[in-house]
Parts: structure tokens; C-alpha cells; sequence
């Protein structure tokens, strides 16, 4: 850390650091595509995990956080202008894949336009969106954006900002889709869509030219609702996410707010929370394995894979009381005591579930056509996985070793011993059968801590009206899809100045154009299916 | 073993004879008799099938399939029905409206040809001449074009997608199931099927054909599956691709044809194969034991054919309910480098066998 800030500073002087949470550099616009170039080529920040609109008031700008893909090393930049009325800031679109559509979003909330970035439209919102919903002086007035009963216009262009060499910038157009192009709308109502996405798909007869993606037809904005609400309040907005990973998704939630209160979790919660994260993703594999196969048209596949998962439902509805959005992680530990059959109905859940995986191995994953289906189809290499920053078992499927689990241990996580599954060819197989083999691991971490679970208080004495320092946080958990992280910028009070949730399948769905580029329509579904991204986590 | 030609043949003698009615109209009215009960039993083996199959795929999914209308589910479909023949028909703007109307029709025509000249049961058949089994391969074609006109006059790009693939799909494995079906009839010596029927009194042509008979059989139930456009050949109407292929845009009564179609090319297939491999409504004789087969014979002819097309029509759901769906590449590839050349050598090896006698 010491060497990047000798480094860096030296050929850089106009960047000033700071060490928070993590190394924080704080970069003028005009150095910073020349910063992250360095970052990226000499200190292997070649992961871009997340890119955070941000509005501080006076100023309008992003914060970053890099990613050393070997190391697992991460560093926070911080890049802003003081122009709110025409605001630019230089895209790195051109070394982060992934930043592409993270530039997007930021535009759309924030209305910062990137310089290079080639696809500079709305994201999540309509076209004819006034003003910046994000930014602190949006006018919320209902007038200024009715509810419209006129349906959006597609363009078949867009528009991309271009720096000449005295600096200026002007806007080109940029063609999407040639009038000649036919294209088929995928969604926002179709089967295989996974919920309400829009692949806008270019074919030449049933092979896919290019794809481009509509989003933001449940978006909900989340993150926004969040700045107005305290931070407990805000917990059970997350289990409406990915609603497959709810309760790590609410882990998550509540470690950054205790990281940044200085709460210590009692350890019967901690271990409490990891059973339950668990659970939630097998139950999230198991969904993922099901809908799948029935994508590919064996449905029978979809009910064996229910079943175990009613099992687990069962077993988080009797000491939660729900099935879906739990609203069990609260800051300092866990709502309720666990019920009194859980240690016995868990333990039964273990030993069906190694049967039940033999079963779908046995009617699915063998299958010849589900092997041809699967094998060789939407291959993801390593370098891809991180330059799209996917995460969770479809890059670990490349062989990119990254499980937050085990690269930024948290809960009791450091006390059990399990495998990170990585495979090398990053197929749809491989992606796959690394869920396959996930819940068995998944599994065994469970059995480790079933019978261990310690005895003692679920959750840590805390203040009554919480309120978080002046600060940053930022938290990351591994869900079923990937690494999930929460962000939080507070300046003292009751509620954060910025809440961001990073989603996983945000970045799963930015990979789809490049993964079906020239494949066959049928190999969207199975792309689509064993990405398994979740469209809620998407929207947010 | 009873001959249900007496049935027919009083109904013929009450008109003409006892009633005095002319030749002509006679024969009207027979035809009209017949076409009923034809329609009829269409729609009754439809509706079968529905529940039939709702309630396999339910077995082999864990669940127990409808059994809330009727003793144990069985009025289910006939709810469906009335419920399909009540909705109403969705007027869609900017469709061709004759090629519209004309493909559900054109489907459920070529099903119902095809259905008339199954071998019902011991003199119980509507068509029955020389190439009987020829016309079943020509009336059953028709439908492929019922498929590609609702795809494309519905002017939507998901059922063109459908009936482009449906079309090419359809059209390869026909190929298959002629060649199959000569491979039999090589075997039969005929193509009337009384008469492949009758040949198959002393042996059902799946044991004398042996290894030859054998290898068709299979690759016609495999080619029969995808021309009737089922799992886990059903590209036509992938649903999690295409939504509903090329019936996305019917409503109501017209797609309750394509509906019903389906099933009934189903228990065609089925048929068909229960007459080319297993000897129609012949019952089960072994040589050599005759209580047995004096049992046997006293099972009606109706019967064996039905429950004999039922069970082949099992083993299809099956494929259904276990299999994944093929891609389309992969499911012509399938079709023009493996099944085909395997039919042309298994024609050959048929034609050998029978020259050089080695059949039973």
C-alpha cells in the first residue's frame, strides 16, 4: 500500500490519499483514465467491483473501488467535478469492461455524462426523464414527471461523448441497430427472462448478432428510499433484491452498519447468520438449477429441485416466519431466538440433500442433449470474469479463485473449512456444476456449525436511535450470485447521505452481449439460465 | 376372434334393405355417420390424452395432476373444453386474416385424414384401398403447412421464428418416418392396410422383421416424436424461447385446434406404429399355445389397437417429461447425419433379409 502511494504520488503529484477503511486516492478528472490505466496495468487493479454515482452537495463525481484480482487488495478512488449544470467526467470503459454500464447508471441518476464512454443513454429510466432523480436537488415535484400513459419511444441510436485534441467535447451518434437489422424484443415479458429485462436481440436467422438491454422496468430506487430512512429501516429493502439471497443480502446490510457503529456481533448470531446465509444459498442454487432445466425444457428437473427447496423453506419459515423476505438480520444480531426443531430439521435437511444432488445429476447434468446444450456454450475466460466483474459461481466457473467468503472472511466464516469450487473451462456446464458442487460445500459448512452453534445472547446491545459517524463504509458478502456489497456514506445522522447496493447480477447482465455474441437464440436461454441473475438485484 | 364388421354391415342393411332407401342416399348417410363418429372419437381421444398426460407427467414429477373436477380429476378436461370452446376468438390488427383463420383448420384437417385410416379394429375402418398407408404419409404432411401459414400470417417475429423452424424440422423428419414406413412396407409386401394388418396375424412384424423392424421401430418413435413437434423436439414452441411459437397469436377456438391436433398426431404416431410394428388390432399369439391365444382372441379388437397406441404413446410422453430440448442445429444434424443414413441402410438390410429369406 505504502509502495502505490510512493509511486503513484510521485508521477502523479495532484493526487492526494488518505487511509480509511481502505487506501483512499482522490484524483482531478483530468488524470484520472492516465491513474486507473497505471492502477490497472502495474498494480494488477484489473477489477473494477463497483463505480458509485455520488452527489456531495457541491460537488458531483464517482467513487470506485479497484480490485486486485490475485491479491484480493482493494483500493477506493475518488474522482468529482464542481460543474453540476454540464458535469463530464473521462469513462474507463476502455479498461474496465464492467464500467460501461456502471457508467450508465451514474449518468442516468446523476446526469454525469462520461467522455468515451460509446453508449451514453438512459438506463434504468424512460428517455424523456426530466432531471436526475440522485442528485440532492431533483425536484420530486409529480408535475415535472407525470406518470406517462404514452408508451416510450426505442431509438435505434445513441449517443457518445468524444474529447478532440484541444479538449473539447461534442457529442456523436452511434447506431445500434441498422433499419435492416431484425430484431427480436426478448422480454420484458418472457419466460426465460428470469422477471421483467428487455433483450432487444438482433438475429440473422437463428443465430444472435448483437443484444442490447433495457432495464429498469421494476426498478424501485432503493437506494434512493434509503437516504430518506433510518438504518434500521432500511434492512428490509435488501431482502427485496435478490430475494433468492435475502438474508445475506440483510448480513451484509447490518456488517456495515456495525463495522461502522464498532458493534461486536454476540458469536451465537454470527454463527446463527452464517447457518442461515447458507441455507439461503442452497436454496438460491437449488431455484437457479430448477428454472434453469425448465428453460432447456426438462421440467421435471424444476419439481425435484422444489422439493428440496420447500424443505429448506420450511425449515427459515419456522424460525422466521416468512418464506420469501425474511426481515431477520437486525444490527447487532439476529430478530428472533432459532426455533426449537431447527438443529433436528437442519440435520435431516443434510442428509437428504446429498441423495437429492446424486438425483439431479443423474436425470439432468448426465443427459446427452443437456450436454450438448451446455458444453462449449457461452464460454466466459478468466480475464473476461474479471474484466465484467462476475462474480459468484459463474466466474469462479472460469477459474477466477475469487469467493468473498474466503478473500475478506467475515462472520464465522474464518472458523469453517470448506472448498472454494473453481472450475477452468467457464462454460455453461462448467457454471453449472459449480452450483452443483457449491451446495455441497454449502452443505458442509453447515454441518461444521450445526452442532456448535454457541450458546449465549442473538444479538448485541445497541443505542436506540442509531446513528452512524461522519465516514465511508463499504461491506461486501458472498451471495448465491456473487460478491454483493453495500455501501455507505454517512455524515452523522440518522440516516446515510448515500446508500448504494452493488448487485451482482448487475454486472451478469452487462456480460449477456458479449457472451451470445454469434451464438444461437436457444444458447441465450441457456446463457441466461446459468448466469442466473435475478432481476430485482439488477433493478434495484 | 369377433368380426365388428357385423356392426357396420347391419347398419347398411337396416338403411337399404329395411328402410328401402336408394343407393345414393344410403351411402350418405353412412358417410355421415361416419364422419361424426370420427369426429366424436376425436374429440374423446383428446380429451384422453390431456388427462392422460397431465396426470403421467404428474407421477413422474411428484405431484398428484387435476383432481378436483370429477372422481379423481376426470371431468378436468372437459371443463378445459368447454372453457376453450366459450373464449372468445381475439380479433389481432394487421394479421392476414384468411391465412389466419385457414392454418388452425388446415392443421386439424391433415390430423383427421391421417386419423380415418387407422386400422380401428376387425372391420372397423372408414378409408381402407390399396396405398392406404401411403395416404396417411400425404394427409399427414398437410399439417406442416397449417404450422408455417399460422406462423407467418400472425405477423409476429416469434411465431415466424416458430414456423421457420417448424417447417424445417417437420420436413427432415418426415424423411424419416417414409423411409421408415417403406422399410416396413417392404416387409408387408403391400400398402393396404387391411392387408399389413392381416399379414401380421401369425407374428407382429416388429418379431418378424426382426433386427431390421427393430431399428425402424426406434427411429420411428424418435422421428415420430419431433413431427408431432413434442419434447424434446418441441423448438417449434419452446416456450422459454419463444413463447408459444407459432401459435403465440390464436385464441380461443383456434388454438384449441392446434391444441387438440397435437395430441391427436400424437396418438397417430402412436397408431401408426401399432399397425406397422405390432400388428394394428391383432392380438397377441404365441405358437404353439393355444389357450392362450383363445384368451386373447376374446379381448375385442378395439381394444388391443387402443391400448396398443396408448403405451407407444407412453413411452413419447415420457421423452417428454424427461429430456431436455434440442437445439436447432443439433436437432437437423441429428436428423440428416444420423437418422437418415440409418434409415437408408436399415432399408437395405431389410431388402436383403427379405431376398434372402431370413425372416420369420
Amino acid at each position: 500500500m505504502a509502495n502505490i502511494q510512493e509511486i503513484v504520488g510521485k508521477q502523479f503529484p495532484e493526487v492526494t490519499f488518505a487511509q480509511g477503511e481502505t487506501l483512499e486516492l482522490t484524483v482531478p478528472d483530468a488524470s484520472w483514465h492516465a491513474l486507473a490505466a497505471k492502477l490497472h496495468k502495474e498494480f494488477g487493479f484489473d477489477n473494477l467491483r463497483a463505480l458509485i454515482g455520488m452527489d456531495w452537495g457541491e460537488e458531483l463525481g464517482i467513487v470506485c473501488y479497484l480490485v486486485n484480482s490475485r491479491t484480493y487488495e482493494m483500493i477506493r478512488v475518488k474522482v468529482s467535478t464542481a460543474n453540476r449544470e454540464e458535469p463530464f467526467l473521462h469513462s474507463i470503459t476502455d479498461l474496465y469492461a464492467v464500467a460501461g454500464i456502471y457508467e450508465r447508471e451514474v449518468y442516468d441518476f446523476y446526469g454525469i455524462k462520461f467522455i468515451g464512454n460509446p453508449d451514453m443513454r438512459r438506463l434504468f429510466l424512460r428517455n424523456d426523464w426530466v432531471g436526475f432523480p440522485f442528485r440532492k436537488d431533483y425536484d420530486t415535484n409529480p408535475e415535472v414527471n407525470p406518470v406517462r400513459l404514452d408508451h416510450e419511444e426505442t431509438e435505434d441510436t445513441t449517443v457518445t461523448y468524444v474529447e478532440d485534441a484541444d479538449g473539447k467535447i461534442h457529442a456523436e451518434e452511434r447506431v445500434i441497430f441498422k433499419p435492416e437489422d431484425f430484431v427480436v424484443n426478448i422480454g420484458p415479458q418472457h419466460p426465460a427472462t428470469h422477471g421483467v429485462l428487455r433483450l432487444r436481440t438482433a438475429v440473422e436467422g437463428e443465430e444472435i448478432k448483437k443484444i442490447d438491454l433495457y432495464l429498469g422496468y421494476i426498478h424501485r430506487g432503493i437506494e434512493k428510499l434509503c437516504e430518506g430512512l433510518t438504518y434500521p429501516q432500511t434492512i428490509h429493502f435488501v431482502d427485496r433484491l435478490d430475494y433468492l439471497g435475502a438474508l445475506i443480502n440483510s448480513h451484509c446490510v447490518c456488517m456495515c452498519v456495525e463495522k461502522a457503529m464498532g458493534i461486536e456481533v454476540p458469536p451465537r448470531a454470527k454463527v446463527i447468520r452464517v447457518i442461515m446465509d447458507e441455507l439461503m444459498r442452497i436454496n438460491s442454487h437449488l431455484l437457479a438449477a430448477g428454472t434453469f432445466c425448465m428453460d432447456l425444457g426438462a421440467t421435471t428437473m424444476l419439481f425435484y429441485a422444489l422439493r428440496e427447496r420447500e424443505t429448506i423453506l420450511n425449515i427459515l419459515e419456522r424460525t422466521t416466519g416468512a418464506r420469501m423476505t425474511f426481515n431477520y438480520n437486525v444490527i447487532g444480531g439476529v430478530r428472533q431466538e432459532l426455533d426449537e426443531n431447527f438443529v433436528t430439521d437442519v440435520k435431516a435437511l443434510l442428509e437428504i440433500m446429498p441423495k437429492a444432488i446424486k438425483e439431479y445429476n443423474k436425470i439432468f447434468t448426465g443427459n446427452v442433449i443437456a450436454n450438448n446444450r451446455m458444453n462449449g456454450v457461452g464460454v466466459l475466460s478468466e480475464d473476461d470474469a474479471v474484466d465484467y466483474n462476475i462474480t459468484g459461481p459463474s466466474g469462479r466457473a472460469t477459474g477466477w479463485n475469487y469467493d468473498v467468503r474466503r478473500a475478506h472472511p467475515y462472520g464465522a466464516y474464518p472458523e469453517v473449512d470448506f472448498e472454494v469450487i473453481t472450475r477452468t473451462e467457464g462454460d455453461s456446464m462448467a457454471r453449472f456444476k459449480a452450483r452443483m458442487s457449491e451446495m455441497e460445500q454449502s452443505c458442509k459448512i453447515i454441518a461444521q456449525l450445526i452442532d456448535k452453534i454457541p450458546e449465549g445472547e442473538i444479538c448485541a446491545k445497541v443505542p436506540k436511535i442509531i446513528k452512524l459517524p461522519e465516514g465511508h463504509w463499504f461491506q461486501e458478502v458472498e451471495t448465491g450470485k456473487g460478491a454483493f456489497g453495500c455501501y455507505i456514506e454517512s455524515t452523522g445522522t440518522t440516516s446515510p447521505w448515500r446508500m448504494k447496493f452493488n448487485s451482482p447480477c448487475f454486472c451478469l447482465a452487462g456480460v449477456i452481449d458479449h457472451l451470445t455474441r454469434g451464438q444461437k437464440i436457444a444458447d441465450l436461454i441457456t446463457i441466461g439460465g446459468t448466469l442466473d441473475y435475478i432481476v430485482p438485484d439488477i433493478d434495484r | 376372434m369377433q368380426d365388428l364388421s357385423f356392426i357396420t354391415g347391419w347398419i347398411d342393411s337396416f338403411l337399404s334393405t329395411t328402410c328401402g332407401l336408394a343407393p345414393w342416399l344410403t351411402i350418405t348417410i353412412e358417410c355421415v355417420l361416419i364422419g361424426l363418429g370420427l369426429l366424436l372419437m376425436y374429440a374423446l381421444l383428446a380429451l384422453f390424452y390431456i388427462y392422460f398426460e397431465r396426470k403421467v407427467c404428474a407421477a413422474f414429477q411428484c405431484r398428484l395432476g387435476p383432481d378436483r373436477v370429477g372422481p379423481k380429476g376426470l371431468l378436468q378436461s372437459f371443463a378445459d373444453m368447454f372453457k376453450m370452446l366459450i373464449k372468445e376468438i381475439i380479433p389481432l390488427n394487421r394479421v392476414d386474416k384468411f391465412l389466419f383463420g385457414l392454418a388452425p383448420f388446415l392443421v386439424i384437417l391433415a390430423s383427421m385424414l391421417s386419423f380415418a385410416v387407422l386400422p380401428w379394429g376387425n372391420g372397423l375402418q372408414v378409408i381402407d384401398f390399396n396405398i392406404g398407408i401411403f395416404f396417411l404419409l400425404a394427409t399427414s404432411s398437410i399439417g406442416v403447412l397449417g404450422i408455417l401459414l399460422a406462423g407467418w400470417s400472425s405477423n409476429n417475429k416469434y411465431t415466424l421464428i416458430g414456423a421457420l423452424r417448424s417447417g424445417a424440422q417437420m420436413v427432415s423428419y418426415e424423411i424419416s418416418i417414409s423411409l421408415c414406413v417403406i422399410t416396413m412396407v417392404c416387409l408387408a409386401g403391400t400398402m393396404s392396410v387391411s392387408e399389413i394388418v392381416a399379414q401380421q396375424a401369425n407374428g407382429w412384424f416388429i418379431f418378424k422383421g426382426h433386427i431390421p423392424a427393430i431399428i425402424a421401430f426406434l427411429v420411428y418413435i424418435v422421428a415420430g416424436t419431433a413431427e408431432t413437434n413434442r419434447g424434446p423436439f418441441d423448438l417449434p414452441e419452446a416456450e422459454s424461447e419463444l413463447t408459444a411459437g407459432y401459435h403465440t397469436e390464436y385464441s380461443g377456438m383456434h388454438f384449441g385446434f392446434f391444441y387438440l391436433a397435437e395430441y391427436l398426431n400424437l396418438f397417430i404416431i402412436g397408431g401408426v406404429a401399432a399397425l406397422l410394428f405390432f400388428g394394428g388390432w391383432m392380438p397377441l399369439h404365441i405358437a404353439g399355445w393355444d389357450g392362450f391365444n383363445t384368451v386373447m382372441d376374446y379381448i375385442p379388437s378395439i381394444v388391443w389397437f387402443l391400448a396398443k397406441a396408448v403405451a407407444i404413446t407412453f413411452i413419447m410422453i415420457w421423452f417428454k417429461w424427461t429430456f431436455p430440448r434440442l437445439r436447432i442445429d443439433q436437432l437437423l444434424s441429428f436428423e440428416w447425419k444420423y437418422l437418415m443414413p440409418l434409415c437408408l441402410v436399415n432399408l437395405v438390410l431389410m431388402v436383403i433379409v427379405i431376398t434372402t429369406g431370413f425372416h420369420f
